[in-house]
């Protein structure tokens, strides 16, 4: 990690959330800070509600109590477009990839926001909307030059292998030049080399563009490697919040995980 | 006088409701089952109906009729699941629709190609003179079909609940996998549920025809049944049951009141549109599941 | 060993993204156009222009229309034909009541229509969805068939509910021939596959396709799913209508209500079905499937002359549609367009198996 690497001031709040689903209740009073540049674990046990706290930050739940604020502005509930206009980009614990489209096309689909043609144009296309598209491309072959999947470019993304199309969906993310990446779960179902590119990817991203990053992983040895703070979920309760080390040796967080009795 | 007038429509339209709920319930229990709106029930109708009245053309009594076409109509519900149900089980919803599409045509195709297109008269044997309750007249036909259609929704409702045939039919509908798992036979259950769907659409399509007479234009009726399942949920026996009277009584009360202002025809769209009224405010109907969808 | 694509390397972005990337395939499709356009007119026969081309062309353009709606955007509609009668009926009205209309503005006017009709049924699909949208498509199929055929205004009155084609002219030059009533329709159904393949590779297409595959995640992108949604539908009621209308003047002369009814919005159905859903080819090729098979069985029922009626005749086409629909749904999803593409590749390396 870049040690000259300045993190700011806190980009995102979270306060007092709190959600349910009919019976269920996956959220219970949650607040968390997340700093610009720094990269942020919110690990947990399996139910913990880690990704409902995402779903929350990027406005695909509404939480019944509490409130976010994102660059300065405080919103009872955040919606999922506002969300990525204000440059908040995730990905899917269930690789959310648009399955019937080719890996360029799916990368390309990202840049869906900064492409202002419309329709009329684009019926024309010889134009305006030639050049838009090529300048985009350009952009998006530079992430598939970054994420190294040019081979696959043209591959329709449901034949690919697991992998490659985590990494893809990363690639759509990054496609929108995020201010904040939400990353759920990256690494699963990797084995050790894929997790090492993966760990390099997220890292330069931090890196070279400064993107903060919010990620939810279940690997103790990329999160305590990589994170500049964690945050610990059980139960829909927070039993954790700081550096890496510290939450290491945290009583809680220990009971948590060894399954002692609540 | 203007109020027995009302009842006498309100009465007609609930009794016709009913019917409607019959033709309705062939839909539920494929769909309760196997996940699939069976857009060929309509065609199973029309078959059914063709095949009894060709028997009996053919000289047979009303009983031999009855049950050979019963046994058409198992075997083609039979049929059907295994043909081409089994092959598209791992297709999305939308591509099993479609094949039922298909095979409503290939159905109908072959119904009148067998029995001709001429429409036929059915006799039941029950006459349709109407009788007097309160002032208010009512058709013995449309009692006696409404009876036999509360009957049989009744009895399958039953079944549904309280079986454990109908409780193995409610586990498959939810999830295949686990029904699997759990060991419940697949196929077993879709070719029952498919016979008795063939069962259901031929009582219906003696009800109807009988009313109608055996034509072409029943398929219509049967697209009727969408609206009703929208409106009572797809899922659900008791709610084909009130979605059925709510769209007979709406349609009836709509042509008779409405009607004049718009000369007429109100019953051709009628149901539809409150249909999609419907769907904009309560998506899953009266009594139909909510379906939450987790990221 | 057919297709020859060796050195044929994209140096640039925007050679990459040209319609037709294989020179061959450049070549074949010129070379098909202008058959079409140069040869075709001079040598076909009446019959081969109104009954088969004709047709074909209309059809293919309604099969573009779905395709668009169902096909990339993912949205069921079972009430196609509603939305060609609206743009067979408003282009009518355009004409008759508007003296001095030209026919190419009321086409397009008709064409709006259409489209805002479409925009008002697919309000209902911001809230819902697969099939429940297709119930909802279906009301819009048996209003509209019943608002043309209770209302007379819009029949301008006529006693029948029949609206006849005006004397058509366009640029000064009068369609009253089969040639020139092809040459017409050709143009515009060239004009309008072109916009839509367009369409289909743009940002447009790319929206409509994430919507179709996952909506949340789509949404989650920053797509607006119902704006996504409702140019959807607005653009291909606007097709939709346009083949109505053409249908309407071009290939019948007369139509009434009825010729838009179910029926007509199941038959573009499977030609999406049969030719393949999301697919600018696989409209082309549906349309001419569903128009040559009855041709093709009135053939054989004349060959078989006396042995079989053509009631038989008009069963089994009915029976051979659903039989095909299923077949096609359990064998070969993508339809003819993938079964193509299939040849196509293996046309590559043939004779090698790999």
């Amino acid at each position: 990690m870049n040690p000259n690497r300045k993190i700011g001031d806190v980009i995102l709040k979270a306060e007092n959330i709190s959600m349910s689903f009919g019976g269920v209740k996956a959220l219970t009073n949650i607040s968390l800070e997340v700093r610009e540049h720094e990269v942020l674990s919110i690990i947990g046990p399996n139910g913990a509600g880690k990704s409902s706290m995402l779903n929350v930050i990027n406005g695909v739940y509404h939480p019944q109590e509490g409130k976010v604020t994102y660059k300065g502005r405080t919103r009872d509930k955040m919606e999922p477009h506002l969300a990525a206009k204000q440059g908040i980009a995730r990905t899917f614990q269930n690789i959310a990839l648009f399955k019937g489209m080719s890996v360029l096309d799916n990368i390309m689909t990202g840049r869906n926001l900064k492409m202002h043609t419309n329709f009329l144009q684009q019926a024309w296309y010889w134009g305006r909307t030639q050049r838009e598209e090529i300048k985009n491309r350009k952009v998006v072959e530079e992430i598939i030059d970054f994420l190294e999947i040019q081979h696959v470019r043209k591959t329709p993304v449901g034949r690919l292998p697991y992998g490659l199309q985590k990494r893809v969906e990363l690639g759509r993310a990054l496609a929108a030049e995020p201010t904040l990446l939400l990353l759920d779960e990256p690494m699963a179902g990797m084995n050790v080399e894929e997790k090492q590119d993966m760990c390099r990817f997220i890292l330069d991203v931090n890196d070279e563009f400064g993107t903060t990053i919010v990620l939810i992983e279940h690997d103790m040895g990329v999160v305590m490697d990589i994170s500049d703070r964690v945050v610990v979920l059980d139960y829909g309760k927070k039993i954790g919040d700081g550096i890496p080390e510290e939450v290491r040796q945290n009583p809680a967080v220990i009971a948590a995980y060894l399954g002692t009795s609540h | 006088m203007e109020f027995q007038f009302f009842l006498e429509v309100l009465v007609g339209g609930l009794l016709a409701g009913v019917m409607y709920s019959l033709v309705a319930l062939g839909f539920v229990l494929i769909y309760k089952a196997s996940g699939v709106f069976n857009f060929a029930q309509g065609a199973l109708v029309l078959f059914a109906a063709l095949t009894f009245v060709g028997f009996q053309n053919m000289g047979l009594p009303f009983w031999a009729a009855l049950i050979i076409t019963l046994g058409v109509m198992v075997l083609m519900g039979i049929g059907i699941e295994k043909i081409v149900l089994r092959r598209l089980v791992n297709q999305p919803p939308i591509s099993l629709f479609m094949a039922t599409i298909g095979l409503s045509f290939f159905i109908e195709g072959l119904a009148q190609m067998v029995w001709g297109t001429e429409v036929h008269g059915l006799e039941l044997g029950i006459t349709d003179e109407p009788f007097e309750v309160g002032g208010v007249f009512i058709s013995s036909f449309d009692l006696f079909a409404a009876g036999i259609s509360g009957t049989l929704v009744a009895v399958l409702a039953l079944f549904f609940q309280k079986t454990k045939l109908g409780r193995a039919l409610r586990a498959v509908a939810d999830d295949h996998q686990a029904a699997l798992s759990v060991g419940i036979p697949l196929q077993h259950i879709w070719a029952i549920v498919w016979a008795v769907a063939g069962f259901v659409a031929l009582v219906a399509g003696l009800l109807w025809g009988s009313r109608l007479g055996v034509q072409f234009a029943l398929t219509l009726v049967v697209l009727k049944a969408l609206p009703v399942l929208i409106l009572g949920g797809f899922t659900s026996v008791p709610g084909a049951i009130v979605g059925g009277l709510i769209v007979g009584a709406g349609e009836k009360l709509a042509e008779v009141y409405l009607g004049p202002y718009l000369s007429g025809g109100i019953e051709n769209w009628f149901a539809y549109v409150l249909a999609l009224v419907f769907l904009m405010v309560r998506p899953e109907g009266l009594f139909g599941e909510r379906h939450i969808e987790r990221v | 060993m057919i297709y020859r694509e060796s050195g044929q390397f994209k140096t640039s972005y925007q050679n990459d993204s040209v319609i037709f990337p294989i020179k061959q395939d450049r070549m074949f499709i010129f070379a098909l156009l202008a058959l079409a356009a140069f040869v075709v007119p001079m040598f076909a026969s009446e019959y081969m222009l109104s009954g088969i081309l004709i047709p074909f062309l209309v059809l293919s353009l309604a099969a573009l229309g779905l395709n668009i709606l169902t096909g990339y955007a993912g949205l069921l509609s079972l009430g196609s034909a509603a939305f060609m009668a609206v743009g067979a009926f408003a282009t009518y009205n355009f004409l008759v009541r508007v003296p001095g209309m030209p026919l190419l503005l009321a086409l397009v006017l008709g064409g709006l229509c259409a489209a805002a009709v479409g925009i008002l049924f697919g309000l209902p699909s911001l809230r819902i969805k697969g099939f429940y949208l297709a119930a909802a498509t279906l009301a819009a199929q048996f209003f509209v068939e019943w608002v043309l055929t209770k209302f007379s205004w819009f029949t301008n009155h006529s006693a029948s509910g029949v609206i006849s084609s005006p004397p058509l002219e366009v640029f000064g030059i009068a369609l009253d021939t089969p040639v020139s009533k092809y040459l017409f329709t050709l143009a515009v159904v060239v004009v309008l596959a072109l916009a839509a393949k367009n369409l289909v590779r743009s940002s447009t297409g790319r929206a409509w396709m994430a919507v179709r595959d996952m909506d949340v995640a789509a949404e989650v992108i920053g797509i607006p799913i119902l704006k996504t949604k409702l140019l959807a539908f607005a653009i291909s009621s606007f097709y939709f209508g346009i083949a109505g209308a053409l249908y309407a003047f071009i290939l019948l002369g007369t139509v009434d209500a009825q010729a838009f009814d179910l029926h007509r919005s199941f038959q573009i159905l499977f030609m999406i079905i049969i030719g393949g859903v999301g697919s600018i080819l696989g409209s082309f090729l549906g349309a001419a499937f569903i128009v040559l098979l009855p041709i093709v069985l009135n053939l054989l029922g004349q060959l078989l002359h006396g042995i079989v009626s053509t009631q038989f005749l008009s069963n089994l086409e009915m029976m051979i549609f659903g039989g095909l629909i299923i077949f096609f749904l359990i064998v070969e999803p993508l339809g003819l367009a993938k079964m193509w593409q299939i040849t196509k590749e293996k046309l590559r390396l043939w004779p090698f198996p790999h």
